[in-house]
This record gives C-alpha cells, sequence and structure tokens, in this order.
C-alpha cells in the first residue's frame, strides 16, 4: 500500500524551495495543532530558511486571558464543585495556583476527552454542581452546544459550562488591522474550516490580498498547503485555496453550524495580549444561561495582570520566536511555565523547546 | 479462603494476634519462602557474589488492578528490572504494605496471588515483610513498597560509563502501552481495544543479552517513557544519540488509542521495556538472544550512539532530524 | 486548536456510534453528521463526529502537488 514516504517529502520540500522568492517566505499558521505537527514531524527545520512558520493565535490556551483563567480557579474553590475540563488547562498558571495544584490542595478537578462525559458525570452525582471548562474555537463549539442541548434535554440542575470559547476570523482580521502583522500567506486551520467552510476566510485574500491555504495536519497536507501558497505568491494571485479537500468542503458543516448558532451568539472576547476584540467570542444564548457559570456562580471582576517580563502577546502575534523571549528555557520551561505558550503542548513555546527550532 | 465480606481493619497493622492471623492465613499462603514462613525480625540470605545490587520503590499506581495488571505485578517486576538492568541477577526480595482500613480482603488476595505468580516467573524469593494500617482516607486502598537484593558476578556490571561512540540502543518491543491502559482506566475514558500494561520481569531477557557479549548499559523505559531513559543516559553518558522515528515500535491500537487522546508514545511509562547499549559488531548477536525472550519478540535497533554530546535526536518519518528532549511533565490529553 | 483524528464507524445505536480507529475504539456522538453510516469513515474530535470523510489515496496530495509545480 503506497505511503508518504521520505522520498514523497523530499520532493515536495524541493519543489516549495524552488517555487520560493529568494528571501523565502513567512507563513502564519493559526492553529496549535498546526504549530505542534510542524515542529514534530520535523517540518520545520526540512522547509527551513525558506519557509519560516510563525505561530498565530490558534491555541486556545494560550489565548485564554489571565482573568479568565483566575475566574477559573476560582471556581475550583467552590463548595460541592466537580470541575471537569479538557487537558489542555489543567497546568495553565494563573495568579493563585493551577487547576492541578488546586487539586492538589483538595478540589475536584478531572479530565475528560468529551464535553458530553461532563454532562453524563453530572447526571450520576447529583449532588455535586458539575462545572464544564469550554476552552475551544470553532471546531469545538459544536461540541459544546450539544452537550448544553444533552444537559437542557435531560433537564439537569447541576451541569454549567464556563464559556471561554473563541472565534478566529474576526481574530485575524485584528491582527492585520490593529496589530500591524506582516505575512506572506496564512496556512489556515483545517477542523475550523471543516465545521464553518472556507468562506469566513475569503477576506483575507479579498481585502487584504494575501494568499491563503486550507491545511490538514498530516505532514503532506502541510506540505501541500505550503505549495498551494508558494505558487500563488509566485503567480501574483491571492486566494483562499483548499488543501484539505477530503475533510473540508467549501460550505463546511451545516448542520454543526445550526447547533452552535442555536445555543450561542457572537460577542465580544477579551484574548491574552491581543486584548477585547468584537466578534471573537461566542456567549450562552439567554435561553440556556442556567447552564452559564458566570451567571450562577458570583464570579467578581478580577484584575489580572499577566507577568511583565512575559512576552506570550508577541509570540502569539508572531512578531517575536519564542527563543527571543528572555524567559525562555530559563525561568519558564515546560515544568514551570510563566505564560501559557509554554503550558499547552502546542503552545508555540512549548513546541520550541520539545522540538526546536 | 477470604470471605468476599471480610475487610482489613485497623487491628490487622498492630502487631498483634490479628496482624499474625492475617499474616499467617494470607500473606503466607501466597509468599511461600521457608525463610519468610520463619516470621522473625530479620532474614538471613547466603550471598554467593563478592558484590550485591540494591534497589527500592514504592508503588502507588492507581487503579490498582487494570488491563495487563495489577499493582502487585508491578511491585515485583518494578524491583526485579531495576536490579536486572545494573546486570545483576535478582534474588531476594522485601514487600511493605500500608493497606487502607476497610480494604477487602478477597481484593488484597488477588493482589497476593499476582505477586506470586510474578515472583515465580522471576526466579526470586520474597524473604521479609510488614503490614501497616492506616485510616480510612490515608492510602489510595493500598501502597506497596519492594526492595531487592541482586548479586553482581564480576565484569557482569552495566553502566552508562561504558556507553561508547558507535553503540547500537536496543529496545525490546513496543512503547506506551502501559501509560495508556492505565490512564484509560483512571480516567474512564472509554477507549476500547487491545490496550493493556506490559508490565513483566526482564530478568531473563537482559541476561540473555548479557551472555551474547558487548552489553555495555541498560535502562527499563518507566515514568517519562523511552525520551526520558534517553536523555538521562545521553546527559550521563555525556554522548549523543540519534533514533530513527520509523524503527520505534508502537502497537497499532497503541498508536490509534493515543492519536485520539492527544498523546505521544515515546513519552508513555512502560513496566516490561528496556534499551540495551550494545558494541556495534555485537549487535545482531544481542537482538538474537534478545528475541528467546517472549517479552522481546518485537526487539529491534532503534538507534546509535553518536559523538560527545549529551543530546538526543530523532530522525523523523519525514526524513528531517530534531531534538528529541525529555517531555517534562506527565502527559494529559488534549484537544489542541 | 483542533486535534482530531479519523476513523471508522463499525454501528450506530440512538446517534451514538462505535469508531474503528485501527486498534482501538471508543464511542463518539454522529449528532453533527446526521447522514453518516456503519462503514463511513469519519473526522472525530471531543467524542464528536465533525465531518464524513472524502476516501482519498495516500499519494493524492502528492499527485496534487506534481500538478501544481508543473503548472507554476
Amino acid at each position: 500500500m503506497p505511503q508518504f514516504d521520505k522520498a514523497a517529502a523530499l520532493e515536495m520540500a524541493d519543489g516549495i524551495k524552488k517555487l520560493v522568492p529568494p528571501a523565502g517566505l513567512s507563513l502564519m499558521e493559526v492553529c496549535g495543532t498546526h504549530t505542534f505537527a510542524i515542529a514534530k514531524s520535523g517540518l520545520r527545520q526540512l522547509l527551513a530558511p525558506h519557509i519560516r512558520f510563525l505561530s498565530g493565535p490558534g491555541c486556545p490556551v494560550c489565548v485564554t486571558a489571565q482573568e479568565d483563567i483566575d475566574r477559573a480557579l476560582l471556581l475550583a474553590r467552590e463548595q460541592d464543585v466537580i470541575i471537569t475540563t479538557f487537558g489542555d488547562m489543567v497546568r495553565v498558571p494563573g495568579r493563585t495556583g493551577s487547576l492541578e495544584s488546586l487539586r492538589r490542595e483538595g478540589a475536584d478537578v478531572r479530565v475528560v476527552y468529551s464535553p458530553l462525559d461532563a454532562v453524563t458525570l453530572a447526571a450520576h452525582t447529583p449532588a455535586k454542581k458539575v462545572i464544564f471548562i469550554g476552552v475551544g474555537f470553532e471546531t469545538t463549539a459544536p461540541a459544546v452546544a450539544v452537550a448544553v442541548m444533552h444537559a437542557a434535554r435531560r433537564n439537569l440542575k447541576n451541569f454549567f459550562v464556563f464559556n471561554l470559547l473563541k472565534t478566529v476570523p474576526a481574530a485575524l482580521r485584528q491582527l492585520l488591522d490593529a496589530q500591524g502583522l506582516k505575512v506572506d500567506g496564512f496556512i489556515l486551520p483545517g477542523h475550523v474550516c471543516a465545521v464553518i467552510g472556507t468562506k469566513p476566510f475569503n477576506f483575507l485574500a479579498e481585502k487584504y490580498n494575501i494568499p491563503c491555504a486550507v491545511s490538514g495536519f498530516e505532514p503532506q497536507d502541510i506540505l501541500l498547503a505550503v505549495t498551494m501558497i508558494a505558487a500563488m505568491k509566485k503567480s501574483g494571485r491571492a486566494q483562499v485555496q483548499n488543501a484539505y479537500t477530503r475533510v473540508v468542503a467549501e460550505e463546511g458543516n451545516a448542520k454543526a453550524c445550526e447547533m452552535v448558532e442555536r445555543v450561542f451568539l457572537p460577542c465580544r472576547a477579551k484574548w491574552r495580549a491581543l486584548g477585547e476584540m468584537d466578534a471573537t467570542g461566542l456567549a450562552l444564548r439567554k435561553e440556556f444561561s442556567r447552564f452559564d457559570a458566570a451567571v450562577n456562580f458570583s464570579l467578581p471582576a478580577v484584575l489580572s495582570c499577566e507577568p511583565s517580563a512575559c512576552r506570550c502577546g508577541e509570540v502569539l502575534l508572531g512578531k517575536i520566536n519564542p527563543a527571543q523571549c528572555g524567559l525562555f528555557g530559563k525561568q519558564c520551561t515546560p515544568s514551570a511555565p510563566v505564560g501559557p505558550c509554554m503550558v499547552s503542548s502546542e503552545g508555540a513555546c512549548a513546541a520550541a523547546y520539545h522540538y526546536g527550532g | 479462603m477470604a470471605d468476599n465480606k471480610e475487610v482489613v481493619c485497623m487491628a490487622h497493622g498492630s502487631g498483634g494476634a490479628r496482624s499474625r492471623a492475617l499474616v499467617q492465613e494470607l500473606f503466607l499462603r501466597y509468599f511461600t519462602s521457608p525463610a519468610l514462613a520463619r516470621l522473625e525480625d530479620s532474614t538471613v540470605c547466603k550471598v554467593s557474589t563478592g558484590r550485591i545490587a540494591m534497589t527500592t520503590d514504592s508503588y502507588v499506581v492507581t487503579p490498582l488492578e487494570f488491563p495487563g495488571g495489577d499493582i502487585g505485578r508491578i511491585a515485583v517486576c518494578g524491583t526485579v528490572n531495576d536490579l536486572s538492568v545494573k546486570g545483576a541477577a535478582p534474588k531476594w526480595l522485601t514487600c511493605a504494605f500500608i493497606i487502607e482500613e476497610g480494604f477487602e480482603l478477597s481484593r488484597l488476595e488477588n493482589i497476593l496471588r499476582s505477586m506470586k505468580a510474578a515472583a515465580g516467573e522471576a526466579g526470586v524469593e520474597i524473604v521479609t515483610g510488614d503490614t501497616k494500617v492506616v485510616q480510612r482516607g490515608q492510602a489510595d486502598g493500598l501502597f506497596i513498597t519492594t526492595a531487592g537484593v541482586g548479586e553482581v558476578a564480576d565484569g557482569d556490571e552495566l553502566s552508562f560509563d561504558l556507553i561508547h561512540e558507535g553503540d547500537a540502543i536496543i529496545i525490546n518491543g513496543p512503547v506506551g502501552g502501559h501509560a495508556l491502559a492505565v490512564m484509560n482506566a483512571r480516567h474512564g475514558f472509554g477507549l476500547k481495544g487491545d490496550i493493556k500494561s506490559d508490565v513483566a520481569p526482564l530478568n531473563a531477557l537482559c541476561r540473555n543479552m548479557a551472555r551474547a557479549g558487548g552489553l555495555h548499559c541498560v535502562r527499563d523505559l518507566t515514568r517519562g517513557g523511552l525520551a526520558a531513559a534517553l536523555n538521562e543516559l545521553a546527559q550521563s553518558a555525556k554522548l549523543d544519540f540519534t533514533v530513527s522515528e520509523e524503527n520505534i515500535p508502537v502497537e497499532p491500537a497503541v498508536a490509534s488509542g493515543c492519536a485520539l487522546l492527544g498523546l505521544e508514545p515515546v513519552y508513555l511509562a512502560n513496566e516490561g521495556k528496556i534499551i540495551a547499549f550494545v558494541s556495534p559488531e555485537k549487535a545482531e548477536a544481542a537482538l538474537a538472544a534478545a528475541k528467546n525472550s517472549p517479552y522481546a519478540k518485537d526487539a529491534r535497533i532503534i538507534g546509535r550512539v553518536g559523538a560527545k554530546g549529551g543530546r538526543v535526536f530523532l530522525d523523523t518519518a519525514l526524513g528531517a532530524t530534531r531534538v528529541l528532549r525529555t517531555g517534562e511533565t506527565e502527559q494529559l490529553p488534549r484537544i489542541c | 486548536m483542533c486535534l482530531a483524528i479519523p476513523g471508522k464507524i463499525t454501528a450506530i445505536k440512538e446517534g451514538i456510534a462505535e469508531i474503528d480507529y485501527g486498534g482501538a475504539s471508543r464511542e463518539a456522538s454522529v449528532e453533527l453528521v446526521p447522514s453518516a453510516k456503519a462503514g463511513d469513515y469519519v473526522l472525530v474530535h471531543a467524542g464528536f463526529a465533525i465531518q464524513i470523510l472524502k476516501t482519498e489515496d495516500a499519494l493524492a496530495t502528492l499527485e496534487e502537488f506534481r500538478k501544481i509545480n508543473a503548472a507554476v
């Protein structure tokens, strides 16, 4: 059975290098899973120095505002609460510790694979309040929406979502408009597009004239996406092309979008390092507010500052690479992270630390 | 035979009549060393070599039982393996139990049965022990601490000092199964399939490989997995290692389960895996000798020792080379 | 942000599918892909199938690359 192998990878890498102008190309990927895949597979090394990968704000943990992390920790300290969370959030440092350190102090914090597991847990433990920490982007939003609908259908009184969901396209617009981002192309998040389709990203090509390719996560998918961008660059075209046709349809998954629409509406959200941006978050609709942890628990307005020497913000914007942060590898390491870019295995800093490049 | 409803109580750990009854009626049924049966404060052992190796570990795994094994089997095999990788022939084990009040005796019996089987397979004797009982909530059901003594014949001792540039790095089989099985059981992640602990005694395997000649160093791949073991040894030996991603074996069910949860097999703990550093001219012979063991059917060379340094490099499936670091913290499932 | 892997639906019951990932299997909701049926390959994220996969052979990306390269 034919496999994509070293020879194929080399052929594509060589082809890309020939397509690229002498100064090379800077491409931003906006999905933490891409950061991880590029680092782990050795693609960064294979394509250097012709292609420089910048990691954009695509790791949901990395873009979660410090104050939201601190609010999650407050929830964990509440009486009779079980915190359910994806593993990604467990070690993120807030001002007063992390979910993991609170667990050591006696808080009930459990890792789940799916938000549905949190709903099932709530149904089985009526004496406890089960709060699901809802981080993620458009790939994850449908799952959280369905979980809320299940909880509603089962008439659960003890299931809550601490909703930190965010959306990508408007954030990219903000990066280009207000934050001075300059890139030669975007590698677009394949699984976000599987849900929302490719059209929400068309503005990148139409308004900003930046070539984009929707990419999967296998090395060959990323290589194809890079090829497409390089070819567009060479011929002076700017479009959103699809390098992941086995998964991504232009119109996305209508059913999934409908579920999200039913439960959430777009809202202003605060992103770490990028500040508040319109239409970059998802808020639970009023009819589901009984599941909203922010409404059902008293959470004070927590004013947190991000640690001053922490440069996660600039890393998230692709302005510096991890090694340029003074704390990288010294005070800030995966076992003692200062900022979220080091905690999540696909934060740019964690990826750089573990996999080099 | 212990009644299903009987449980361990504080009196069992107090050293009085009930303690003695528990030991005699339960423990001694499974730990059959004549020396142990004397129930003296110490056991005297006759050593045949000039030097002995000693090791100890505490076992606190949860859950206590998981696909492929239980805390008892790990407590015996872990200590047997720590001795074996040093080039020692494991002989005698100690065994101390800290049991939570209320622990079912039938469950304890199953664990003892498991330890008996493991000790029997490894050819080691449990010659002395201790039992304490603590109040509810002070132990996660059961903690076991074992210490082991092994005999080291002259010339048999293995060490990272002996690793040389050019040595072949051999692994005895696929990685990641143990940690994935335990994690799946502990957190209820719902994975189904052939995912089980590889916990096994590897003294016979180590002995066979040593006999083939050229064996310099062996390390078991426990916490932190293959990546941690390679990095620790590279730093100790101050040599660079290069391993090839395509040669690192992972069973399909483990690969799939890890992919679903977002885990990396090279960082996951094992309880029946070793890496061995063998001089290049003896590598094939060492492999052949390894494959005689039921725990090394899939043994293979995964890499080579390079020149002075201390880092570990991975040749990826794509043909690029990158650094392979220790994964610094315990792996957790992720969505991103 | 999007760890999701492909798997094959082996059975569906009341909106929950048993999905085989090649050795390991797990349940997932197929509520988001209502037209999916046993035998289909789906992409699964956080316990939900989020898209039905089109079959493509392993070297399709290489072929696509060659086409683009030739056209530039």
